[in-house]
């Protein structure tokens, strides 16, 4: 028997999994192939929900539904985290002091905002990257009646799109309260324009100019002064807040770290066949790896469909026929009622569009589609 | 010093090769090197300005092939 294991029940390993139930299900029912998924939760969150959550527009009730439901069946499911890897004799061990054995290794672990890195940040800001942490955002918008907000993001962090989405929305909830003019926003970004995708920043500058939203680029965070509500940047500059709202700095899972697989929980990862630098039986999906694209469920998701079917095929004729090129698309919300996107790959830039309420809408119904598509049904 | 590390932004629109490396620059220590890969003419550009701003040092920047090279010292 082949036997597949993939660590992480998030977003890249479920849809993965699944892809690959559909594919092998004969070898799956014949016992010729095993599929296994290892994950730290039993519950999966659908995390973009996080920054409605801020807003008081979902609910983290409405985020979560228990893994095992989304999985196809065929597939063996254990909540019971991977505390060592031991790749040279291709088996893995949890925190259950169980061993897995495995022909093929996928690693999906995901990764994890890390305020605490950043002198005063996790005492002086607000984030949006977990459950407590944005309904304690919620809670600070609702009280704030007025004053300087403003928005500052670490290096590397999932989700590109979030501090500009967070901006634009901070803009129209303060709009709808009639607090306008109490409240000034200061945004800051830590490359030279103010979003990495070019046509993505010009859109939004001018977005910035018509609402009267103020930027500073280069401009990395380096230390918060809670008491003095100030923040100083590793460029040299200074900020006052009365709020501050912070996407944190990132890093993958402390266990890909402890287990020397990568610097900082980032796996090297081959860009194309998505295999572990080093390992032809080791593969790496999702925000874990360490290559230079969008830290993004769309990315985990297409990293997935190539993966599952460069598994199915080298499971039952030893060859894999696909390269992953890069592939990533993202919704961007342009305030509460319009939004866009981008997709692009490691050879085309995106072109964004103008912002329509039809994006928008289509946008707010995938929120509730996600389900079908980590099922496969999408 | 250890062996200088490569940062592979070939292709990399978002988050691009400055913030790849701002990122980077976290996992090697103080004197060490990296060297940045990167397709993006703009990203020869804003590297250097980042790197001078920050204080960190510019140590070779060239073009082979289409792919800017850029090889950093970190400095604190
Ligand atoms: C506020 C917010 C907004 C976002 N908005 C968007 C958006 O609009 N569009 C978009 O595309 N993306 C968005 N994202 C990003 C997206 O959610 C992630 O990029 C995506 O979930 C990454 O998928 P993944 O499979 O790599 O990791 P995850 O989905 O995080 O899954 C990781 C899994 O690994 C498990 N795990 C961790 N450690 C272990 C271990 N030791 N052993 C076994 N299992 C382990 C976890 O329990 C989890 O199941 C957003 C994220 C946030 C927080």
């Amino acid at each position: 028997m082949k036997r597949i294991v993939i660590v992480g029940g998030g977003t890249g390993g479920t849809i993965l999994a699944n892809n690959l139930a559909r594919r092998l299900e004969r070898e799956l029912e014949a016992g010729r192939v095993g599929i296994t998924v290892l994950s730290a939760s039993a519950q999966h969150m659908y995390q973009p929900g996080l920054l409605y959550v801020a807003f008081a527009r979902m609910a983290p009730a409405e985020l979560s539904v228990d893994e095992a439901s989304l999985l196809r069946p065929g597939i063996d499911f254990a909540v019971d985290p991977v505390t060592a890897f031991d790749l040279d004799h291709k088996e893995v061990k949890t925190q259950s002091g169980k061993t897995h054995g495995y022909d093929y290794l996928v690693i999906a672990t995901g990764s994890r905002a890390l305020p605490e890195n950043v002198p005063g940040l996790k005492e002086s800001a607000h984030h949006v990257y977990t459950e407590e942490a944005a309904l304690k955002t919620c809670a600070a918008l609702k009280a704030f009646e007025g004053g300087r907000i403003a928005v500052v993001t670490g290096v590397p962090h999932k989700c590109p799109m979030v501090p500009l989405e967070i901006t634009f929305m901070m803009y129209e909830y303060f709009r709808d309260r009639g607090l306008l003019d109490k409240v000034s926003f200061t945004y800051t970004y830590p490359i030279g324009r103010v979003h990495s995708l070019e046509n993505v920043a010009k859109w939004a500058v001018g977005e910035f100019a018509r609402l009267g939203i103020h930027y500073e680029t280069l401009f990395n965070v380096k230390e918060v002064d809670g008491a003095k509500r100030q923040v100083k940047s590793e460029e040299g500059g200074t900020l006052d807040y009365d709020l501050l709202i912070a996407v944190p700095p990132h890093k993958g899972m402390e266990v890909v770290e402890t287990n020397g697989l990568g610097g900082s929980g980032w796996i090297p990862t081959h860009r194309t066949t998505l295999a572990m630098e080093g390992r032809e039986d080791v593969f790496v999906l999702g925000d874990t790896t360490n290559l230079p694209i969008s830290k993004a469920g769309s990315t985990a998701h297409y990293e997935a469909e190539v993966l599952g079917e460069n598994l199915a095929n080298l499971v039952t004729r030893g060859l894999a026929l696909r390269a992953y090129e890069g592939k990533v698309f993202c919704f961007i919300e342009a305030g509460k009622d319009r939004a866009t996107y981008a997709s692009f790959d490691y050879q085309h830039p995106p072109e964004p569009q103008p912002p329509t309420r039809a994006i928008h809408w289509f946008k707010l119904a995938y929120n509730r589609l996600y389900w079908n598509s980590v099922r496969g049904l999408l | 010093m250890s062996d200088t590390k490569i940062v592979d932004a070939r292709g990399s629109f978002c988050p691009g090769p400055l913030m790849e490396l701002i990122a980077a620059l976290k996992d090697i220590s103080v004197g060490d090197e990296l060297e940045v890969l990167s397709t993006d003419q703009g990203s020869a550009a804003d590297i250097p300005e980042w790197v001078a701003k920050v204080g960190h040092t510019l140590t070779a920047n060239f073009e082979d092939q289409g792919v800017y090279h850029l090889r950093i010292r970190k400095a604190k």
